[in-house]
């Protein structure tokens, strides 16, 4: 491979990886807070690209010319909070009724509330994949050489750029986001602290499924068709995204995406490209054998 | 200030209080001791809304709390050290003391309490920076002190201060609790194994036996009752 390919590769796996990243966190903070995997957090990213869809014909119009990006930025914010609500939404009525119960009886209804959503979308936008509207032009940049950078893989870079500075600073200096880490250290500790754990769950499930709708309208931006099942490929593979950095670990969830992104790239663009989706889960068994803390978990020492 | 009548506490169909009162008089230091599971982590984290009396009142500063959730018992300056400390391991020592003060709105005038609890524990700002997990237990128990005194509490619930801690912290701990009493005027509920350390310290004390308060009387003459002598205080 030549050098040249090998940063092609590079910066096609690292925008794929990207939005792998974005689904990840949401995985991520949800396990941090609740220790429980949301099965339906990629069917969030799902309903986020057909936010896209829906919004795209009813927003863009009024954004002509030059005013284009802030149409786009009003797309996605707007997908962004429509998601955070969705989430919200199913946290309060599925998840939370069920707190004080084992992991596995919320685990399963996790598993019902993500089929009622791909099937409920098939009821509600049809089963058939639907083209995507062009939100932004998708053309290569000039002046880059040999190297093929395209306007969507900078919009993605961008946006989840952006997006995991907004998260860090939410997280560390927001008082809800010092919350989560609390809740997530130690949640009974928390409640002494006066902290509503609650609220803070709400607040993350919001947070994590803005992420995600941001995710579904990036993947709309590379991948110009879209149906109700799509968010369940993604949603698996940012789920090993997760667990490669390091379940509950918010940094490790974005490197995680980004790794997996690389190296899906990297054997789909080798002799054994037939085994690209394969690749997530060779990494999924590998990293439970070897490392199941994640590469940057480490083991939880109990101090006496 | 703080009234139990007769509260009684279920885990499932377990029992684990069975209709207990006690008072605790503000200003005053009041211990609660009993041996391993007669009730006393119990009594606290039902006092401070971690756990639902299914029978009793709970009275503080003439106010019914029971049943209560936690976040809002703290709000009204009732705050609980836990038993086993539960710092925040991977926040650091200033992040922890921060979170004590989660509730105050008078978030510009923290550094008073900083000033006074960093002189207290001087080991805790020689920390601040640290990541509360890899402090020594006494340091984590004096980290949790101070992050409950973070709330600004009138009255504070502290579980076996002294579990699992060097014997020379054990002392410091409780010249502190005392302190706290004293100089700062909060009123102290203390549960201890360690029934010596916590009858030295008390002005008042009750004895915890299978989910009952079997006796309660002035810390001085429990010291001297006979049976808590013998069961308590090691002869
Ligand atoms: N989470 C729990 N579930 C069931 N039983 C419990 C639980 N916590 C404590 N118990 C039981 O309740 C009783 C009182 O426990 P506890 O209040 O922790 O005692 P102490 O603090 O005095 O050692 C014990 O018999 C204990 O086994
Ligand atoms: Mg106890």
């Amino acid at each position: 491979m030549s050098q040249i390919e090998f940063l092609q590769q590079l910066i096609n796996g690292l925008s794929l990886g990207a939005f792998y990243a974005l689904i990840a966190l949401g995985y991520t903070m949800v396990y941090g807070i609740l220790r429980f995997i949301n099965f339906a957090h990629g069917d969030v990213f799902m309903l986020g690209a057909f936010g896209g869809y829906y919004l795209t014909p009813r927003i863009m119009p009024h954004f002509a010319g030059n005013l284009a990006p802030v149409g786009v930025v009003v797309v996605l914010l707007l997908t962004m909070i429509l998601c955070a609500l969705i989430g919200m939404v199913i946290e309060r009525l599925a998840y939370r009724p069920l707190r004080s119960r084992p992991k596995l009886t919320v685990l399963i209804t996790a598993i019902g509330v993500s089929l009622l959503l791909e099937y409920g979308g098939q009821f509600v936008f049809g089963a058939d994949p639907k083209p995507y509207p062009e939100l932004i032009t998708d053309r290569a940049l000039e002046n880059t050489g040999a190297l093929t950078i395209t306007t969507t893989q900078v919009a993605a870079f961008v946006v989840t750029f952006l997006l995991l500075i907004a998260l860090t600073l939410i997280v560390k200096r927001t008082k809800l986001g010092m919350a989560m880490r609390a809740v997530s250290n130690n949640a009974t500790a928390a409640s002494l602290m006066g902290i509503n754990i609650d609220t803070v769950v709400s607040f993350t499930f919001g947070l994590g499924s803005a992420l995600a709708g941001a995710a579904g309208i990036l993947y709309a931006l590379s991948y110009p068709s879209i149906d109700p099942l799509m968010g369940l490929l993604p949603g698996v593979k940012a789920f090993v995204a997760a667990v490669l950095g390091g379940i509950g670990n918010i940094p490790g969830a974005a490197v995680g995406g980004l790794i997996l992104g690389v190296v899906e790239t990297f054997v789909g663009g080798s002799a054994f490209s037939t085994y690209r989706d394969a690749i997530a889960f060779a990494l999924l068994i590998g990293i439970l054998l070897f490392r199941p803390a994640g590469i940057f978990g480490k083991a939880q020492v109990e101090k006496v | 200030m703080l009234e139990l009548r007769n509260v009684t506490v279920n885990y499932g169909s377990i029992v684990a209080l069975q209709d207990v009162s006690l008072k605790v008089e503000k200003g005053a230091i009041v211990t609660l001791i009993g041996a391993n599971g007669a009730g006393k982590s119990t009594t606290l984290r039902t006092i401070s809304g971690l756990l639902k009396p299914v029978q009793g009142s709970i009275l503080y500063e003439g106010k019914e709390i029971g049943g209560l959730p936690a976040h809002q018992i703290v709000a009204l300056r009732l705050s609980h050290v836990p038993e086993g400390r539960m710092i925040f391991a991977n926040l650091s020592v200033r992040e922890n003391l921060l979170m004590g003060a989660y509730l105050r709105k008078d978030r510009t005038k923290l550094q008073h309490e900083f000033d006074y609890i960093f002189a207290m524990f001087p080991r805790l700002q020689e920390r601040s920076r640290q990541i509360a997990g890899t402090l020594s237990g006494g340091e984590q128990q004096m980290l949790a002190i101070g992050r409950a005194l973070m709330s600004k509490p009138r009255c504070l619930m502290l579980d076996e201060p002294s579990l699992g801690i060097a014997p020379i912290l054990v002392k410091t701990i409780f010249e502190k609790i005392r302190e706290i009493n004293q100089s700062l005027g909060i009123t102290v509920l203390l549960v201890e194994q360690n029934a010596n350390l916590a009858l030295e310290v008390s002005n008042y004390g009750y004895v915890l036996e299978t989910g009952r308060i079997i006796l309660h009387d002035r810390s001085e003459a429990l010291r001297a009752n006979e049976k808590v002598k013998s069961a308590y205080l090691g002869g």
